[in-house]
């Protein structure tokens, strides 16, 4: 049996009320808007949010990148962008730059994007506050308020415990002064990119059917305190054991034999392009 | 008005109604009626026109029966329900020539995190059981303002001695903490902001009588050391005429006698304090 799908997926009307979401999410940066999420051919909490975005912005002459964890080949992201081509027939590509959206789940991408380049971040829990206070009811009230105690309060508790504030992805941010929003589970590192980004970020949670966005340029600070401020992971000395390169997100990883450490790229197209770059060079 | 006689807090004319009312009942504020209801419609009116002032560095007793409002007149006061109509003016706010509960609701927090603390009956109202003592502290300090995580945890050292538990225990979670010292949690978190208007509700019940004579006589110690004042509400006459310099007498909504509580405990003039008193005797 053959079903022929419509462009992307999604019926024209689907796509128009998820825009129409999207597009009060720009408006009002930060704050969750609240969507018809649709039941998906992947299963929930697998992106199903990123998806749905991504279904309803993209047109014929766009260009996709999808990242799982950093890589392009993970089984996720694969399944994704086959989805993607299958129903719309546009073209992949692995390198930043070339892609006009790129899905992502867990990190924003090394290579800066541009502005005419939208990212979809996949969201699991859209609501900072969540684990401070379990009624969607009272978070909704304390947002309308500005009333994000909690959310340094959950910070608090890390220093007291740990002695350092230890959120190791999702660290909370303040969106343009006013909204506090969960960044989706990207490591710290990543948070300060969020700040004056050139692109668009869209987040998307399909099983808490919520959208939110940071436009182009919006200050976002992560939270922090005075004597605890803000700071992103770090590797010191060490390097990309494959392109060398500093200042990014590297993963360790173990010899199980010698029980050595070493480091390479999290993000695998950008350190392919370094490779590349270098060989012709 | 010399500043010494102002009444920190000065209450108007509180009512408060469940239900809408009928041709039987309505406009009158549940007056003539002979209890706090409308046998007609069931419509309930917990508080009916209640008046008093509180001043500076003094303790004001409430009693009443179970039903008779004194709770309800507290969560008003708290912002935790609203009014149906009334007012109230806090000396420190605005200096008392505004009416708190015509204010937005951003106001009321401002007003709740800065210039009162509440103690319930049940700590689970006010304490958060799953973060650590000092972090339950913390968070009214946090929603006042407080973005200094070395200040926080130096106020919060003090106010846990102070209230009689141990240092090496602030990490703990109150959950696992017994009843008298979760009450005493309350009290210190209540207290963290200096706030010159305390409310207890009920703080001593389902506390066995050393705990409640410990908790008691911590309150007392606070109110001699700080100058706080107080409302404390009670069904139990002991506390009353242990604390209150002043005490109201509530029935069925309403308050039917006040004066000072010596007065009150020795020369009842209503019959049902009469009765009350001689339940004690």
């Amino acid at each position: 049996m053959n079903i022929e799908y419509n462009f992307a997926f999604f019926d024209e009307g689907s796509k128009r009320e998820i825009r129409r979401a999207t597009l009060k999410a720009i408006a009002i940066p930060g704050y969750q808007v609240p969507f018809a999420s649709r039941e998906m051919p992947i299963a929930r909490g697998w992106g199903t949010g990123g998806l749905q975005l991504t279904l309803s912005l993209v047109g014929k002459e766009d260009s996709l990148k999808v990242i799982d964890q950093g890589s392009d080949e993970s089984v996720n992201a694969v399944n994704i962008k086959k989805l993607i081509v299958l129903t719309t027939g546009i073209g992949v590509t692995d390198e930043t730059a070339e892609a006009t959206i790129i899905q992502s789940r867990h990190r924003i991408p090394e290579t800066p994007l541009q502005e005419d380049q939208i990212l979809v971040l996949q969201v699991p829990i859209p609501e900072p506050l969540r684990y401070y206070e379990p009624s969607e009811y009272e978070t909704k009230k304390l947002h309308a308020e500005h009333e994000y105690s909690g959310a340094w309060l959950m910070l608090f508790e890390q220093i007291v415990n740990y002695g350092a504030m230890s959120t190791g992805a999702d660290h909370p941010v303040m969106v343009h002064s006013r909204y506090v929003m969960a960044p989706s589970p990207i490591p710290r590192f990543d948070n300060p990119k969020l700040n004056q980004n050139n692109a668009l970020i869209l987040l998307g949670a399909g099983r808490e059917k919520k959208v939110y966005a940071v436009p182009p340029y919006t200050k976002v600070a992560s939270l922090d305190f005075e004597d605890y401020p803000f700071r992103v992971e770090t590797f010191q000395d060490k390097c990309c054991r494959l392109c060398g390169a500093k200042d990014v997100f590297l993963d360790e990883l173990l010899n199980d034999i010698t029980g050595e450490a070493s480091y390479q790229c999290n993000d695998t197209s950008y350190c392919l392009q370094r490779m590349n770059g270098k060989s012709k060079g | 008005m010399d500043d010494f006689e102002r009444p920190v807090l000065a209450v108007r004319n509180i009512n408060k109604q469940y239900g809408q009312g009928c041709v039987n009942c309505r406009g009158s504020k549940g007056e003539g009626l002979l209890k706090n209801y409308c046998p007609v419609c069931g419509t309930v009116y917990a508080c009916r026109d209640i008046s008093f002032e509180v001043y500076a560095g003094e303790i004001l007793g409430i009693v009443g029966e179970s039903g008779s409002g004194k709770s309800t007149m507290m969560e008003c006061l708290y912002f935790d329900q609203e009014v149906s109509s009334g007012e109230a003016y806090i000396t420190a706010y605005k200096g008392g020539k505004t009416n708190v509960f015509k204010e937005s609701s951003q106001q009321k927090r401002y007003i709740r995190n800065h210039l009162m603390g509440k103690v319930y009956q049940n700590p689970l109202m006010s304490l958060k059981m799953n973060f650590s003592s000092i972090g339950n502290i913390a968070e009214k300090l946090i929603s006042a303002g407080n973005r200094n995580v070395g200040q926080m945890k130096v106020r919060g050292e003090e106010l846990l001695e102070h209230v009689n538990i141990p240092v090496y225990r602030m990490k703990e979670a109150p959950k696992n903490f017994s009843g008298g010292m979760q009450q005493r949690v309350q009290i210190a978190k209540a207290l963290s902001n200096n706030p010159p208007l305390l409310l207890l509700d009920e703080v001593t019940t389902g506390l066995d009588l050393s705990v409640q004579a410990s908790v008691l006589d911590l309150i007392k110690s606070i109110q001699r050391q700080l100058k706080i004042s107080m409302i404390i509400v009670s069904h139990d006459l002991g506390v009353i005429r242990m604390l209150a310099d002043r005490t109201l007498v509530m029935l069925d909504g309403q308050v039917i006698e006040q004066g000072l509580t010596d007065q009150i405990l020795e020369d009842p003039q209503h019959g049902y304090t009469q009765r009350l008193v001689q339940s004690l005797l």
